[in-house]
């Protein structure tokens, strides 16, 4: 597609987009405003991501998408073909195959290596703001590293409900300074976040790009009386058995009846072509007489 | 078994040309053209053009067409595409004292110096359905008048030799470009006129009404309202100095609110300011409140808590394409987030459930 | 037809494919500051002596006209000046404007003359790179964000990056450049000397 720089941005907007991913690097946690550039997608539908995936993909990368874990939901497949065609990067739905990889909403299950780079999609970058609406009073709070209410908040909770009432875009604290907005992954992937990856956190409405470099200490908030609990389902998956995966709940007939599948559609389909199975898998015996 | 909750690709390809066609219509109707959209829309490529930041009359009409009319997702359009062209440089400020004014009102003064002029304007139109429109469009020709040659001076300077008027202070500071920079708060008046210029016209007309209703209390006079073209200059690295590289349609507004005086200030009026593309007066009008409200507190006047006083609320909330994605998006599959909402949700309810049976028991 | 006479040297010296070489040094850029102590190629970019490749490439991947660059001792040049007048466009201006300094680590003395950041805004400082003989995986012993362990590298001092470490969140960035290699030191990387860590 020659109309278009390589991946879509020109060049001085993908040097702009570098600096502030470069100054995330610095300072993990801390939320680089940037002058985020209209994309060819709505805001709210993933231009931070697609933004910093432009300015950080090369030639050779192999890009993989998801969103909500899986590799062929509708904006998923949108985002994949807006590269295909703008960066003529490869593609991948394999998690280890993947050079680049950008989601919405989840961390995939499989290991993330050194050499890798998980680009998230963020709504709302200020892990203060359904505390504070105010930018210029959430950035004080950050600079004066003053946290006060978010303990209030999640104390508030334990007092009612007995347990933090947050079960998404769980708030962190990296290397233990900058409280981070996870974006909206479940909490049960939050201990993921220590990894050997690059992680970079694009919000393009909201012009912030912010980062966790590899190996860096990533901290669910809790209390001592009230450890965090990344908890999940209690299911295995019902295709692969999996007990340890973070699991989609999905209605199959009209009486309401459910089957628990796991969310990371690549990991899934692995663990089933290695022979695991689950409740609800298709008959061995079938397959057996397929082969 | 397993229920497809996968769209993927065919589902997109299926919908696009779906939506094509839908775009076209019935096909024994002609189809409209970019010129007829540029020409008898022109109002609609106005506003397409203020908020979409580009001056491109045969684009913004293409993008009206291209969305099928619907006039927020044609600004997108126009937005996505000015994003990818390059920055070559940027023109002298337009002189707006020079303006070849179509039309030039004030509402302060009986008659000033260049005239009123009316112009093209649907006041005092009677708001009656023209049926005659159903068949045809043909109209007599209007009278014509001798332009004016010489500078229209704005209505405000008037005001200004005799000091009634806060006078805005020349400066030769590059003003920050919204849409290169991040916003910035608390924004200066260059940045909040740039969001205002670009902000939604709906939401910059309700804005300022709230202001005249008593939400931040403040009474306007548009001190002129003047639409006409102005030439655009710029500076030619190669040629040492500045050359008039084309022309463009402009909506200026400027509107003066009694002022009681301070402490180290007489009693005088103090301006708003509005300047949109092409006929949009409405919105220049509208602008030209919001950005007075926006400025009490340099003005050093009262600042209550209307929304139209609050600086972050206005700017962070006036742009239609932010707003309209972010609010789109909760179409988009959430259902990672709301399992996990779910489980919280049962696992609250078996608490609640156990405690008051244990409550039962005891 | 340039006003000033430009020295030919720098109408050279440009990225053969600018998209796809500013991403593969942005890469080598990224994954340097990412993981304190490893040492990365960047190439691509030829500027006038004593600009080292890597150094070259660097300034074509991040600065623009939008980018105020301070060039110290050896490195500020009337040559270089004009390939970065005409290369990158770059406005040249000293350590307190700075958001890019170049030059070997004693030119680049006192480190304290560049901006830190703001307790807001600690994004806005200087990143200083650093010209080197050599760059290798010894010296003075890293840890922090982007390092499992511990790692190591030829810093050419030890107490300013003690210093820098202790202003965090605020502080300076560094790259070290050598030849067509590139390390990175991010404030939050702590120092420590070799000898006392064993």
């Amino acid at each position: 597609m020659s109309d278009y720089n390589f991946a879509y941005l020109d060049e001085q907007t993908k040097r702009m987009i570098r600096r502030a991913i470069l100054k995330g690097i610095a300072v993990p946690g801390y939320q680089v405003p940037f002058a985020s550039r209209e994309m060819p997608m709505p805001y709210g539908w993933g231009t931070g991501g697609v933004q910093v995936s432009a300015a950080c993909l090369m030639p050779e990368d192999v890009l993989k998408v998801i969103d909500q874990g899986a590799d062929d939901t509708t904006n998923a497949v949108s985002i994949r073909k807006f590269f295909e065609k703008t960066a003529e990067v490869a593609v991948t739905e394999k998690t280890r195959e993947a050079t680049v990889i950008q989601t919405r909403h989840r961390i995939p299950e499989e290991l993330l290596t050194e050499g890798q780079i998980l680009v998230y999609q963020v709504p709302i970058p200020e892990p203060l703001r359904f505390l504070e609406p105010r930018e210029t009073e959430t950035r004080k709070m950050h600079a004066l590293e003053e946290y006060g209410l978010m303990h209030v908040k999640l104390y508030e909770d334990i007092a009612k409900h007995g347990h933090i009432a947050t079960s998404y875009a769980y708030p962190v604290k990296v290397e233990g300074r900058y409280v981070m907005d996870p974006s909206p992954i479940p909490k049960f992937d939050n201990p993921k976040m220590e990894m050997a990856a690059i992680q970079l956190f694009g919000a393009g409405r909201e012009q912030r790009i912010y980062a966790v470099p590899p190996y860096t200490k990533v901290v669910s908030l809790d209390f001592e009386d009230h450890p965090f609990d990344p908890s999940k389902a209690n299911h295995p998956c019902d295709l692969c058995g999996a007990e340890h995966t973070y699991l989609d709940e999905v209605i199959i007939d009209d009486d309401g009846g459910r089957m628990f599948v796991c969310s990371d559609t690549d990991y899934c389909a692995e663990r089933q072509a290695t022979g695991h199975r689950g409740r609800l898998s298709p008959s061995q015996d079938l397959e057996k007489a397929a082969e | 078994m397993y229920v497809a909750v996968k769209g993927g690709e065919r589902a997109i390809d299926n919908a696009h040309a779906w939506l094509a066609e839908e775009r076209r219509g019935d096909v024994t109707v002609a189809e409209l053209t970019v010129p007829q959209i540029r020409e008898q829309l022109a109002l609609a490529v106005n506003r397409v053009m203020t908020e979409g930041s580009l001056y491109d009359p045969d684009l913004a009409a293409l993008a009206i067409k291209q969305s099928r009319g619907d006039l927020i997702e044609a600004i997108f359009l126009i937005r996505a595409y000015r994003t990818t062209l390059p920055r070559i440089g940027h023109s002298h400020p337009v002189e707006t004292d020079k303006m070849a004014c179509d039309r030039r009102v004030s509402a302060t003064f009986k008659d000033v110096p260049g005239g009123q002029v009316l112009g093209p304007t649907f006041d005092y139109t009677h708001r009656l359905l023209d049926f005659k429109l159903m068949a045809e469009g043909e109209v007599p020709e209007a009278a014509v008048a001798d332009p004016r040659l010489e500078p229209t001076p704005h209505v405000t300077s008037f005001l200004n030799k005799e000091g009634l008027i806060q006078s805005e202070a020349a400066g030769d500071e590059i003003p920050p470009d919204l849409t290169r920079e991040p916003l910035e708060l608390p924004a200066n008046r260059a940045l909040r006129l740039q969001a205002l210029t670009r902000g939604d016209e709906g939401f910059i007309l309700s804005m300022a009404y709230s202001t005249q209703r008593g939400y931040g209390n403040s009474h306007a006079f548009v001190g002129e309202l003047r639409i006409g073209k102005v030439a655009v200059e710029m500076d030619i690295p190669e040629l040492g100095f500045a050359i008039e590289i084309g022309e463009v349609e402009l909506t200026e507004c400027e509107t003066v609110n009694k002022f009681a005086g301070s402490k180290v200030e007489p009693p005088q009026f103090t301006r708003g300011y509005g300047l949109t593309f092409g006929q949009t007066e409405r919105k220049a009008i509208s602008m030209a409140l919001v950005d007075r409200s926006l400025r009490s507190k340099e003005l050093g006047v009262e600042v209550s808590n209307s929304p139209a006083h609050d600086e972050e609320f206005v700017l962070y909330h006036c742009d239609n394409i932010q707003a309209t994605g972010f609010l789109e998006h909760i179409k988009l599959p959430h259902y990672v987030d709301f399992q996990s909402e779910m489980e919280l949700v049962r696992k609250m309810r078996v608490e609640i459930a156990s405690a008051s049976a244990k409550e039962a028991a005891e | 037809m340039l006003e000033k006479q430009m020295s030919d040297q720098s109408l050279i010296g440009a990225f053969a494919t600018p998209p796809q070489d500013a991403a593969r040094a942005f890469r080598a850029a990224l994954e340097a500051l990412a993981r304190p102590g490893t040492l990365h190629e960047i190439k691509g970019g030829q500027a006038p002596a004593p600009v080292s490749e890597a150094a070259a490439s660097l300034l074509l991947t991040l600065c623009d006209p939008e980018t105020p660059l301070c060039l110290m001792g050896a490195h500020d040049t009337p040559e270089f000046r004009d390939w970065i007048a005409f290369q990158i466009g770059a406005p040249i201006v000293g350590p307190a404007k700075a958001m890019f300094a170049l030059g070997t680590w004693d030119a680049l003395q006192p480190v304290t003359a560049f901006p830190i950041g703001t307790a807001e805004y600690p994004d806005r400082s200087t990143t200083l790179i650093v010209e080197m003989d050599t760059l290798s995986q010894d010296g003075a012993q890293l840890t922090g964000p982007g390092i499992e362990t511990t790692a190591s590298l030829s810093l050419p001092a030890l107490e300013p990056f003690q210093m820098n470490a202790m202003l965090f969140p605020l502080g300076l960035d560094f790259y070290f450049t050598s030849g067509t290699q590139i390390a990175g030191l991010p404030r939050s990387t702590q120092v420590t000397d070799m000898m006392e860590a064993n």
